[in-house]
Formats: structure tokens, C-alpha cells, sequence
């Protein structure tokens, strides 16, 4: 029995506190983020970022940051939006999503920046 | 000019057997494979199954003449070789769509593999394939709500979703069953599923089931801050006690609910996709009897037919196979019928065993659950074949983790969200699978020693059912 790991999640511990997609791996390096922008750019998605309070995070709304960057394809464009979220809203989640116009639903959808799990 | 009655029997290939005839837009076309009795000629016995599975039988009557039979017979117009096997053929019959009920895949099996299949001129018989017209498939209710609208219900974006069946299968108590599902939720898992044959039995009440298992959801959902489901089992001995059981599942709040739609049967499951469409709930299917009817490469119905007959029956989810693990189910055939669940329109490809073109139209798809034996190293495997539209669902692979359910479940999200950002990367799954799982095993005890425990399973038997290719 000592070799058995407890499982560490509880209501009371905020580090339990995941929010879908890859929330359950490291926060993604620079590059890692690149790579995950790329592609959605190569996908022909629209990318669109969104923020939140951590308390607010399980509703379907998060709040949109401007619009939703159709037809953008550069990463530059939209790492540099990321960082304009994050920098008006450093303690949110912001999560960037992949809207495909085609299924009408997102393809993809990842957070960012993580803000601090309550 | 009007016929004259001659009573007797006539040869079935005068009447049912047409090579010149050009099926229309609108026909139910069918791909039998036939397996005829020595000495019977191919298109005698072809016309034989056009006639028995539409308005034929084995003597002229004279009520044939008060009717336009001509119209309505089902014609045999096409005789193939299969490839790699003499002693069976390939024949094409066109129905006129007049001759089913609209909306009734039960009425168009009853015809299809009805009465035919006892046919004595036959050694065998098996139904390959359907092309359903487009006419027909809106006459159809289809899935309740569809891929896009599920995802947006449960919030999973961008990759599979995680599934696990509650082990052992039956005996356990509800509240312990509770507790095995609570465990896996607030591990990872997007889904708990109840067993197929957990229906309500004396150890384990529906009711209570249900009751202690959404305890279990709503924990996890505070706990995690995810959303969660559990496939809450319905099928029930009669469709009116389906229909209480998931009435109850709405009431308590569950997203999901299930149903087996071949034992069920097939009118329960178009009766309760529809209430489920009208009552914004998700339907898994699970597929219980199907390897009765589709296994034997001779006689039956193939598979892909059974797939195409849920999606107009209607169904969120519906088990496919994992080409991987423990259960039948050969690689090319799989991705054939994981396409007709899904796509809006899908080629004929004899590669993957697809006799018709197939248009859905508006009709939305279906979510592939590939489940039974897979375990975390199959996972890049997994994600490689079926893509983000499907459940990835791990019993034994979760459930029988070392440290338990919510660390079994937590290896296998850590383990599909890796492939994923690494399939996102460009990186090639299937060969640098083993590099991607123990760079995400360096973050996560959990997934190491699941990649330890499990490291030599591996089920290499034979698929049976192959596709038809010639291999002489």
C-alpha cells in the first residue's frame, strides 16, 4: 500500500481547478505556443481570444477580446493580441480558439495564459 | 396492354432480373453478398433475393395483376466476382422508394434481410452495403443532437473526449458504482459509461444507480471545474419503462443517456432519439449483438450497414471499434464506417469496402466510441485513427490503474492531450508515440506507471472479417 500515490484533488485545493484542453499538461512554452497557433492558421480557422475571471471559467461565455481575427494567418499578429489580452487582464484565463465557420463550432481551444485557479 | 393470368411458377430472373435497368436518384440501392447452392446460375438466384426482399414470392398469384408490379419490384441489375472467393458473388439490387414506410429503418430491414435469408437456393447470404437516397434519409429523425452540438453541451474542444466503462460489469452496488464513476470523473475522464447489460437488476435498482452516479457527476464538476457525464443505461424490457428511465435522467439533470439499439430494438431507439432530440439530451449507442450479424464474412449484415441504419435511427455516439484492441475489427473496414458515421457525403471505395456513394445532407453525425482493451499506449494510435470527432474509451486501462480510477484517468488525459499538442505540432503519432507519452510521463506519476503496468499487453489475433480482397 505504500507504494500507492493518493490522488491529490479536493473542492478546497484551487490547484484541482482544470480548464479543458491541455490544462492538464504544463503551461505551453513559446514555442509549443507557436506551433499550436500555426495550426490553427493552417486548419483555415479563425482565430479568436477570450477571457475570464478563473471563478467565472465553467459558463460558455468568456469574454471576447474585440472580435474574432478573421482571415488572420500570421502568428506574429496573434501572439501579439494574446499578449495584449493578457497584459489588460493578467490575472485571467485567456484561452485562444480556433472558430471553424464550416462544423460552426470551435476546432480548437486552448488556454494561454493561466490566471490563478480559485 | 393487359396481361393475362397464368398461374405457376415462373423462373425469377424473367421478372427480377434487369442488367439494362439504370437505378434512379431516388432507389434504395443494396450490395448482397450471395453464397448460392451448386448449380443454381448467378443471376437466377440474384433475381431470387430481388424478389424476396421486395414483392415477390415463389408462385405467380393473380392479385399480382391488380397492381403495377413492375413498378414496384425490386430489380437485380448487376453481378459481381468477389475478389479472392469463388464460392460467393456480389449482387446489386435497386428498390423503388415507394416500397418503404418514410422514416422506418425497421421497415426497410424487415424487407432487406427479411424472409430472404432463410431462402433455400441460398448456402448464404449477406447484406454489404445500402445507399440510401437523400429522399429517404429526410424522411429520417437522425442523431439527437449531433458532434458540434455535443461539444458545445460538455465544452470539449479540439481533441477527443474520454470515456470509461464502470468495471466489473455487473454486481456492484449503487453506491459503490457511484463512487467508481466519481473516481474516474475527477481524474480527467469527460464520461463514465454504464456497462450494457446494466440495466436494472437486483444488486443495482435503475434508480438508485442514477441518483448516486449524478452525485458523482456534480462532485467532480466542482472539483474540477470541467463538465461531466455518465452514459446513464435506459434500455429497459419495455419502451414504456425506457421511456420513465430516461424521463428520470432529465429530471435529475444528466446530459447523457444510453441505449443498446440492436437488442433494444430498433423502434425503441428511433422512439427515444426523438424524444431525446426534443428534450436537448445526448444519446450513447452501444452496439450489443452486432458481431452476431456482422462477423460471419458469408451471412448477416455488415456492419457498415448497421452504422448507416443508427444514424438515420438515431444516436450521439456509437461504438466502432478500436482497430487496436482486444475486439474485431480490421483497419481499412473500420475507417470506412467511422467515415459513414460522420461525414456529409461519402464516396464509393471499394479499399475500405464502400459500395455507394452516400449523401446525408443536413443530417448530422455520429461520434465514434472506440472502446474495449486499449490502454495508454494504444492512445497515439487512437488519436491518429480516429481524430478529435470520437470518445476514446479505456475500462480496464483506467479502472485497473495501480493507485486506482481518478490516477487511471488521469493518465490517459495527460496521455490524449500530449498526442494531441504534439499531432498539432506536426509531429507523426504513430512512430514517435513512445518519445511523446515519456516526455509527458515527466510531468505526470500517474501516466508513468501506467506506461509501465501496461507496457506488454498486446492483442494480435487474426481479424475474421476481412475485406474482400484478392489474396490468391
Amino acid at each position: 500500500m505504500s507504494d500507492v500515490q493518493d490522488y491529490k484533488s479536493s473542492l478546497s485545493n484551487a490547484d484541482s481547478r482544470k480548464f479543458e484542453t491541455f490544462s492538464y499538461l504544463p503551461a505551453l512554452d513559446a514555442d509549443q505556443t507557436r506551433k499550436q497557433i500555426q495550426y490553427i492558421v493552417n486548419k483555415g480557422w479563425n482565430p479568436s481570444i477570450e477571457h475570464t475571471e478563473p471563478a467565472n471559467a465553467f459558463g460558455n461565455y468568456w469574454y471576447m477580446w474585440k472580435l474574432p481575427m478573421f482571415g488572420e494567418t500570421s502568428v506574429d499578429a496573434i501572439l501579439a493580441e494574446l499578449n495584449n489580452c493578457h497584459a489588460a487582464h493578467p490575472n485571467n484565463h485567456v484561452r485562444l480558439l480556433g472558430l471553424d465557420n464550416y462544423a460552426q463550432c470551435a476546432g480548437a481551444s486552448m488556454v494561454i495564459f493561466r490566471g490563478k485557479t480559485v | 396492354m393487359a396481361k393475362n393470368y397464368s398461374a405457376g411458377v415462373k423462373e425469377y430472373r424473367e421478372t427480377y432480373w434487369m442488367p439494362d435497368y439504370t437505378p434512379k436518384d431516388t432507389d434504395i440501392l443494396a450490395c448482397f453478398k450471395i453464397t448460392p447452392q451448386a448449380g443454381v446460375p448467378r443471376e437466377e438466384v440474384a433475381a431470387a433475393v430481388a424478389a424476396e426482399s421486395s414483392t415477390g414470392t415463389w408462385t405467380t398469384v393473380w392479385t399480382d395483376l391488380l397492381t403495377d408490379l413492375d413498378y414496384y419490384k425490386g430489380r437485380a441489375y448487376a453481378i459481381e466476382d468477389v475478389p479472392g472467393d469463388d464460392t460467393c458473388f456480389y449482387a446489386f439490387v435497386a428498390y423503388p422508394i415507394d416500397l418503404f414506410e418514410e422514416g422506418s429503418v425497421v421497415n426497410v430491414l424487415t424487407s432487406l434481410v427479411g424472409n430472404v435469408f432463410g431462402f433455400k437456393a441460398l448456402r448464404a447470404l449477406r447484406l454489404e452495403d445500402i445507399r440510401f437516397p437523400i429522399a429517404y434519409v429526410m424522411t429520417c429523425n437522425g442523431p439527437p443532437q449531433g458532434i458540434q452540438v455535443e461539444r458545445d453541451i460538455m465544452n470539449k474542444y479540439g481533441r477527443p473526449l474520454l470515456g470509461c466503462t464502470i468495471k466489473p460489469k455487473l454486481g456492484l452496488s449503487a453506491k459503490n458504482y457511484g463512487r467508481a464513476c466519481y473516481e474516474g470523473l475527477r481524474g480527467g475522464l469527460d464520461f463514465t459509461k454504464d456497462d450494457e447489460n446494466v440495466n436494472s437488476q437486483p444488486f443495482m435498482r435503475w434508480r438508485h444507480r442514477f441518483d448516486f452516479v449524478m452525485e458523482a457527476i456534480h462532485k467532480a464538476e466542482a472539483e474540477t471545474g470541467e463538465r461531466k457525464g455518465h452514459y446513464l443505461n435506459v434500455t429497459a424490457p419495455t419502451s414504456d419503462e425506457m421511456m420513465r428511465r430516461a424521463e428520470y435522467a432529465k429530471e435529475i439533470g444528466a446530459p447523457i443517456i444510453m441505449h443498446d439499439y440492436l437488442t433494444g430494438g430498433l423502434s425503441a431507439n428511433t422512439q427515444l432519439a426523438q424524444w431525446c432530440q426534443n428534450n436537448g439530451m445526448l444519446l450513447h449507442i452501444h452496439r450489443a449483438m452486432h458481431a452476431v450479424l456482422d462477423r460471419n464474412p458469408h451471412h448477416g449484415i455488415h456492419f457498415r450497414v448497421l452504422t448507416k441504419i443508427l444514424r438515420l435511427s438515431g444516436g450521439d455516439h456509437l461504438h466502432s471499434g478500436t482497430v487496436v484492441g482486444k475486439l474485431e475489427g480490421d483497419r481499412e473496414a473500420t475507417l470506412g464506417w467511422i467515415d459513414i458515421m460522420r461525414d456529409s457525403f461519402i464516396k464509393e471505395d471499394r479499399s475500405r469496402g464502400i459500395f455507394f456513394d452516400q449523401d446525408w445532407g443536413s443530417m448530422p453525425g455520429v461520434i465514434p466510441v472506440a472502446s474495449g482493451g486499449i490502454h495508454v499506449w494504444h492512445m497515439p494510435a487512437l488519436v491518429n485513427i480516429f481524430g478529435d470527432d470520437s470518445v476514446l474509451q479505456f475500462g480496464g486501462g483506467t479502472l485497473g490503474h495501480p493507485w486506482g480510477n481518478a490516477a487511471g484517468a488521469a493518465a490517459n488525459r495527460v496521455a490524449v492531450e500530449a498526442c494531441v499538442e504534439a499531432r498539432n505540432s506536426g509531429r507523426e503519432l504513430e512512430k514517435e508515440g513512445k518519445d511523446i507519452l515519456t516526455n509527458a510521463a515527466k510531468s505526470s506519476p500517474e501516466l508513468k506507471i501506467a506506461m509501465e503496468t501496461w507496457k506488454e499487453i498486446k492483442f494480435e489475433f487474426d481479424t475474421v472479417d476481412k475485406l474482400d480482397v484478392a489474396h490468391k
